[in-house]
C-alpha cells in the first residue's frame, strides 16, 4: 500500500547527529600520519559539506517510499514505443552480480580477467551474427554513443580515403538523437520532409546525394513500425555516391533472426542492449550502445576489441586489442559491462529459436493491438506493422476535443503507463505503441478496451483533467522552465531540525 | 528458455483476429531476398540452472576484489559500499521505470534525481547539477563542448596532462573530427607548472580543464587555475574525485565554472569499467548549456509539490541537430546509487571515508619508500600515489597478485599518452590506491608479500 506522507525532501528528514554509516579508527600507529600532516591547510576543506544526517531507517523509509509513486515493468503494462519496455528475467540480475565479475577492476590484466573476456568475446561474435555484420565494438556507453562512435568511425574511414564527406541525412521521422549525433560529430544535417507515405521518399533522397554525402541514417523498420520495403535500393543508391548506410538499432526487436541490418545493406549499427537483450531501463538508464560494421570499417572501431588467440599448448587466450586505425576511447574503459553481461544472458537462455520468436511475438502482440484499437484510432502506417504502430488521436480530438496527451493522463488513471506520445513528429497526435512479447493477449484486450472507453467517456471533463489518482497531477512545466529550481533548499552545516514532520503532507 | 506468454490457443486467436493465416504473413513486408532463411549461429539455448553455473564457473577465472585485496586506482576504486545501496537500488520500481517522460508516473524517479542533483550540489559546492552523464571520461568532454557553447570560442581546448589519459583520449576523440585544438600543457614533475599554463591560455581558449586530485593522485593548485582560466575569458573545468571532497576543498569555494567526477565511488561497484556515473556540476548562469537531464521543481494542478523534467528544450529529442548533447538513455540507475550512498555517508562518513583513505594511502607508500620504492613525484597527495618499486613492476604485480593483492596499473600501458619527459618519470612505474576498506594489517601484509 502506497505511503501517501512521504513527499519531504531527503534534506528535510535530516536531523543532526543522526548516523547511517560508520567506519572503524585505524588503531593508533606511530607511523600513520594525520590527514593535516600528510596535506598542506591550502587544499584542505574548511567545514563539512552539507550533506543531510540520516539513520539507515530514515533512508529505507524514505526511498522505498518514493519507488512506489514510479509506475515500471515490474508492476504495470508499459507500452512506451520506441524504448522496448519488455520484462527483464530476474536471474539475469543475479547472475550480473556474481563475485568474480561484478567486483572486478578494469585495469587488471587480461591474465587475471579471462572468465569476463571469455563472456565479452562471445558477445562480440553473437552480435556480429545478428546484425550480419562482422566487426563489433562493445564500447559505446548507450544508443546516441554508439551512433556518435559510427559516425566517428565513418568519418576516420572517409578522410583515410582522402574523401571530404561533410553531410549527414536522415528522414523527418527519425530519434532526436540522430541528428544531434550527427551534429556533434561534427556533420551537416539534412533532414528529408515529411513523406505522406511515412516511408523514405526515394526521389527526395536522390536529390540530396552526391560527394558530400557521408551517411544516410535510418531507422529499419521505421518510427511507424513499417519495414521500408525499398531498403535495397535506398542502400543501392547510398553506395553508389560513395556513402554509407547507418542503421538505428532501436528497433531491432522486431527483427531478430528474420533479417539482418547486414543483409538489406546496412554498413554500421547500433544495438540498444536495454531495449532489446533486457538490461533494464534504470529509470533513463544505464544502457549499452554496441556497435557492428561491415569489414572495410573494422580497422577504425574505437578500443579496446576482445580477441581471442591460442597459446603454444593450444588453450583460448582472451585478450584487448587497438583496431589499426581506431578513431581511439569515446568514453574511459571497457564500457558499460554490467549492461552488456545481461545482453549475454539473454541471447544465452534464448538461443537461435529462442530470439526469433522474440521478434515473432512482439510483432503478432503489436499487430494484434492494431487491429483491436484501428477503428477508433488511426494508423497512418496502414493495418499491418512490425512491433510498435504509431495510431493518431487526430478524429478524437477534432470530435470530442481529447488529445493524444488527454488519453495519455487518463490511461494512468487505469494503471497503464501511457504510450509515446507526439513522436514521430510527423503524425499529428501521436501515439506510438510498443506492447513488447512480454505481454500477453488478456493483458491486450484491456489495454484496447480503456483506450475505447478514455476515447468515447461521456463526460470530457474527466479526460481533460486526469490523472486523477496519480501522486501528483498535470504538473506546470513552464512555471518550472521560467522559474527553474533545480535543487532543494541546503540546510546550513550544523543547524539542527528544521520543523516537526506532518503526519500527512499532500492532499489526497 | 522462455520469456514469452501467449499460448498457441491464444496466438491463433490473435491472428483470426488481424486477419492473416500464420505469424510469418505478418513479416512480409520484408522483401523475400532479405529474410534470412536460417536460425541464427548462436549457439543452443541454456536453462537458467546451466547457465548459472557456466557463469559462476566463468566467474572463478577472473581475479577480482572479492577474491584478492584491492589497491588499483585510475580512476575506478574499491570503496566500500553500504547494503542499503544495493537494496533501494534493485526495487523494481526504480531499476524497470524509463525516462519519466510522463511525470504523474515517475515520481518516485523523479524527486530521487531531484534529491541527486541537491546532493551533488552540497558535496561540490556547485548551484546546479545536472541529473548523470555516461562516466567520468565523456563528463570532461561535454564540459569542453559547453564551455565552447558558454564562451563562444571554438578553436581552442587545454588541458593539463596530469588529467586521466582516458578522459583526454575521450575529449582528443570527441574533438577529432572539428577544428578545435587541443593544447595539452605537459607535468613531467606529477603537477602543472603554473608558467606553461599561462604561456598558453589566450584569448581563444574556451576552457582550462583540470583533474584534483589528479591522475597521479597529487594535487594541483586548483584554487590558482580556476583563477588563470577565468583572467583569460575562459571556463575553468574540474575533475574531482567525489570521494576527495570531504577532506578537500569543495571546488565551488574556490570559483570552478563546472565541476565534473567520476561518480564510480559513490556506491557504484566496479563492473569491469561500467556502468559507471558521470557527474556535472557548474554555475547557475550556464544553467541553459548544460548537457544532459536536469530535473526541476514545480507545482501541479492541485498547487501541490511536484518534480518534472526540465528544460527539455536544451535536449536531443526537442531541439535535433541544435541540442546541447546528444544524450538520450543517462545513468539513472547509477545516480539513484549515488543518492542513497550520499544519504548514507552524510557530511561525517564522507569526511571519514576520506581521511581513512588518506591516512592508509601515506602509510603504505611510508612503508614502501622504507623498503626501497621511490615515489617520483613530491607534490602532496589523497589516496593515490605514483610508486616505483626496486624491481620490474611487471614481476611486482605477480607478485602482489599470488599473495592475493591486486595493485596497479602499470603505467605502461599509457606509454603514448606521455609526453616524453613525462615517460621517463613514469618508467617502471605504477599507482597504489588506498580506500576507506583497507585495514592497517593488509597494508602491512601487501608490504611483507613485495618485501619478500
Amino acid at each position: 500500500m502506497r505511503n501517501q506522507h512521504s513527499t519531504r525532501s531527503i534534506f528535510d528528514i535530516s536531523r543532526s547527529g543522526r548516523r547511517s554509516t560508520r567506519f572503524p579508527e585505524h588503531p593508533a600507529n606511530p607511523e600513520m600520519s594525520s590527514v593535516e600532516e600528510a596535506i598542506p591547510a591550502e587544499f584542505l576543506a574548511e567545514e563539512m559539506a552539507p550533506l543531510p544526517e540520516l539513520a539507515e531507517s530514515d533512508i529505507v523509509r524514505h526511498y522505498v517510499n518514493l519507488s512506489t509513486l514510479n509506475m515500471s515493468v515490474d508492476t504495470h503494462f508499459y507500452p512506451l514505443g520506441s524504448c522496448t519496455m519488455k520484462f527483464n528475467p530476474k536471474r539475469h540480475e543475479r547472475l550480473a552480480g556474481t563475485p568474480g565479475l561484478i567486483d572486478m577492476h578494469p585495469y587488471q590484466t587480461a591474465e587475471t580477467s579471462q572468465g569476463m573476456l571469455k563472456i565479452l568475446f562471445e558477445l562480440q561474435e553473437m552480435l556480429a551474427e545478428i546484425a550480419g555484420l562482422p566487426a563489433v565494438s562493445l564500447h559505446p556507453a548507450a544508443g546516441a554513443q554508439g551512433e556518435f562512435t559510427a559516425l566517428l568511425t565513418a568519418a576516420a574511414y572517409f578522410r583515410d580515403k582522402g574523401e571530404n564527406r561533410t553531410r549527414v541525412i536522415f528522414p523527418s521521422s527519425a530519434h532526436g538523437t540522430n541528428p544531434a549525433s550527427a551534429a556533434l560529430a561534427g556533420f551537416e544535417c539534412v533532414q528529408l520532409k515529411k513523406s505522406a507515405t511515412g516511408l523514405v521518399d526515394i526521389e527526395e533522397l536522390q536529390a540530396h546525394l552526391d560527394d558530400q554525402t557521408a551517411v544516410f541514417m535510418i531507422t529499419n523498420p521505421n518510427t511507424i513500425g513499417m519495414f521500408e520495403p525499398e531498403i535495397g535500393r535506398i542502400s543501392q543508391m547510398l553506395h553508389d555516391v560513395g556513402g554509407l548506410v547507418y542503421i538505428d538499432g532501436a528497433n531491432m526487436n522486431a527483427i531478430l533472426g528474420k533479417t539482418r541490418p547486414g543483409d538489406f545493406g546496412g554498413d554500421m549499427m547500433h544495438y540498444n542492449v536495454h531495449k532489446t537483450f533486457t538490461g533494464p531501463h534504470g529509470a533513463g538508464g544505464p544502457g549499452a550502445g554496441p556497435i557492428a560494421v561491415r569489414d572495410f570499417l573494422a580497422d577504425y572501431l574505437p578500443a579496446p576489441i576482445v580477441t581471442k588467440q591460442r597459446d603454444e599448448s593450444g588453450n583460448e587466450v582472451y585478450g584487448l586489442s587497438r583496431p589499426a586505425k581506431s578513431i581511439g576511447q569515446v568514453r574511459s574503459f571497457f564500457g558499460n559491462v554490467g549492461i552488456l553481461l545481461r545482453g549475454y544472458f539473454y541471447l544465452k537462455t534464448l538461443g537461435a529459436v529462442g530470439l526469433r520468436e522474440v521478434s515473432e511475438q512482439a510483432v503478432l502482440n503489436a499487430n494484434y493491438l492494431l487491429s483491436q484499437v484501428k477503428d477508433f484510432l488511426p494508423v497512418p502506417g496502414g493495418d499491418v506493422c512490425m512491433h510498435e504502430f504509431v495510431a493518431s488521436a487526430s478524429p478524437v480530438l477534432k470530435d470530442r476535443g481529447i488529445s493524444a496527451m488527454d488519453i495519455a493522463k487518463r490511461l494512468l488513471d487505469y494503471g497503464v503507463h501511457a504510450p509515446t506520445v507526439y513522436f514521430p513528429l510527423d503524425v499529428p497526435e501521436a501515439m506510438m505503441m510498443e506492447p513488447t512479447e512480454t505481454e500477453s493477449k488478456s493483458t491486450l484486450d484491456r489495454y484496447a478496451a480503456l483506450l475505447r472507453t478514455i476515447a468515447t467517456e461521456e463526460d470530457p471533463e474527466m479526460v481533460h483533467s486526469a490523472p486523477h489518482t496519480t501522486p501528483v497531477c498535470r504538473p506546470d512545466e513552464v512555471k518550472a522552465a521560467r522559474q527553474p529550481i533545480l535543487k532543494a533548499t541546503l540546510p546550513a552545516t550544523g543547524v539542527d531540525e528544521p520543523t516537526e514532520e506532518p503526519l500527512v503532507t499532500r492532499s489526497v | 528458455m522462455s520469456y514469452l506468454l501467449n499460448t498457441p490457443a491464444q496466438q491463433s486467436e490473435m491472428l483470426d483476429a488481424i486477419g492473416v493465416s500464420s505469424i510469418d504473413e505478418l513479416f512480409n513486408t520484408i522483401p523475400e531476398n532479405f529474410r534470412l532463411g536460417r536460425d541464427l549461429n548462436l549457439g543452443d539455448h541454456v536453462s537458467e540452472m546451466e547457465l548459472t553455473a557456466q557463469i559462476q564457473q566463468l566467474a572463478r577465472q577472473n581475479a577480482s576484489s572479492s577474491s584478492h585485496v584491492c589497491l588499483m586506482g585510475g580512476g575506478a576504486y574499491d570503496h566500500f559500499i553500504p547494503a542499503v545501496v544495493d537494496e533501494i537500488a534493485s526495487r523494481g520500481e526504480y531499476y524497470t521505470a524509463y525516462t519519466p517522460y510522463q511525470a504523474e508516473a515517475s515520481q518516485g524517479s523523479l524527486q530521487t534525481f531531484f534529491e541527486f542533483q541537491s546532493l551533488i550540489c552540497a558535496l561540490t559546492g556547485m548551484d546546479v547539477a545536472n541529473a548523470s552523464l555516461y562516466e567520468g571520461g565523456t563528463s570532461v568532454s561535454e564540459a569542453a563542448f559547453m564551455a565552447m557553447r558558454v564562451t563562444r570560442r571554438h578553436k581552442k581546448v587545454v588541458v593539463l596532462e596530469s588529467v586521466h589519459p582516458e578522459y583526454r583520449q575521450t575529449l582528443q576523440t570527441y574533438l577529432q573530427n572539428l577544428e578545435t585544438e587541443l593544447v595539452v600543457v605537459p607535468t613531467p614533475s606529477g603537477t602543472v607548472d603554473l608558467k606553461q599554463v599561462a604561456a598558453v591560455m589566450d584569448k581563444e581558449t574556451a576552457c582550462l580543464i583540470v583533474q584534483q586530485p589528479n591522475f597521479f593522485g597529487s594535487l594541483e593548485q586548483a584554487a590558482e587555475l580556476t583563477r588563470m582560466a577565468k583572467e583569460a575569458g575562459a571556463l575553468s573545468i574540474v575533475s574531482v574525485d567525489p570521494l576527495s571532497l570531504g577532506v578537500l576543498k569543495r571546488p565551488g569555494t574556490y570559483g570552478a565554472d563546472i565541476v565534473v567526477a567520476e561518480g564510480q565511488g559513490l556506491g557504484i561497484p566496479l563492473q569491469f569499467g561500467g556502468p559507471f556515473l558521470g557527474i556535472l556540476a557548474c554555475d547557475e548562469k550556464y544553467v541553459r548549456r548544460m548537457p544532459g537531464r536536469l530535473i526541476g521543481k514545480t507545482t501541479d494542478s492541485k498547487g501541490e509539490d511536484c518534480y518534472v523534467l526540465n528544460l527539455q528544450a536544451r535536449e536531443q529529442h526537442i531541439r535535433r541537430d541544435k541540442a546541447t548533447s546528444n544524450i538520450c538513455t543517462n545513468q539513472g540507475l547509477m545516480a539513484i546509487r549515488a543518492t542513497v550512498y550520499l544519504s548514507s555517508m552524510g557530511p561525517k562518513g564522507m569526511q571519514e571515508a576520506g581521511k581513512r583513505s588518506c591516512q592508509g594511502a601515506h602509510y603504505l607508500v611510508n612503508q614502501l619508500k622504507a623498503n626501497g620504492w621511490k615515489a617520483p613525484f613530491a607534490a602532496p597527495y589523497f589516496k593515490e600515489c605514483v610508486l616505483t618499486p626496486p624491481a620490474s613492476v611487471s614481476e611486482v604485480v605477480t607478485q602482489a597478485q599470488e599473495g592475493g593483492f591486486l595493485v596497479g596499473p602499470v603505467l605502461d600501458r599509457f606509454t603514448d599518452a606521455f609526453c616524453e619527459e613525462t615517460q621517463e618519470q613514469l618508467q617502471n612505474s605504477l599507482l597504489l590506491a588506498v580506500t576507506e576498506k583497507r585495514t592497517l594489517e593488509e597494508l602491512d601484509q601487501l608490504v611483507g608479500v613485495l618485501a619478500s
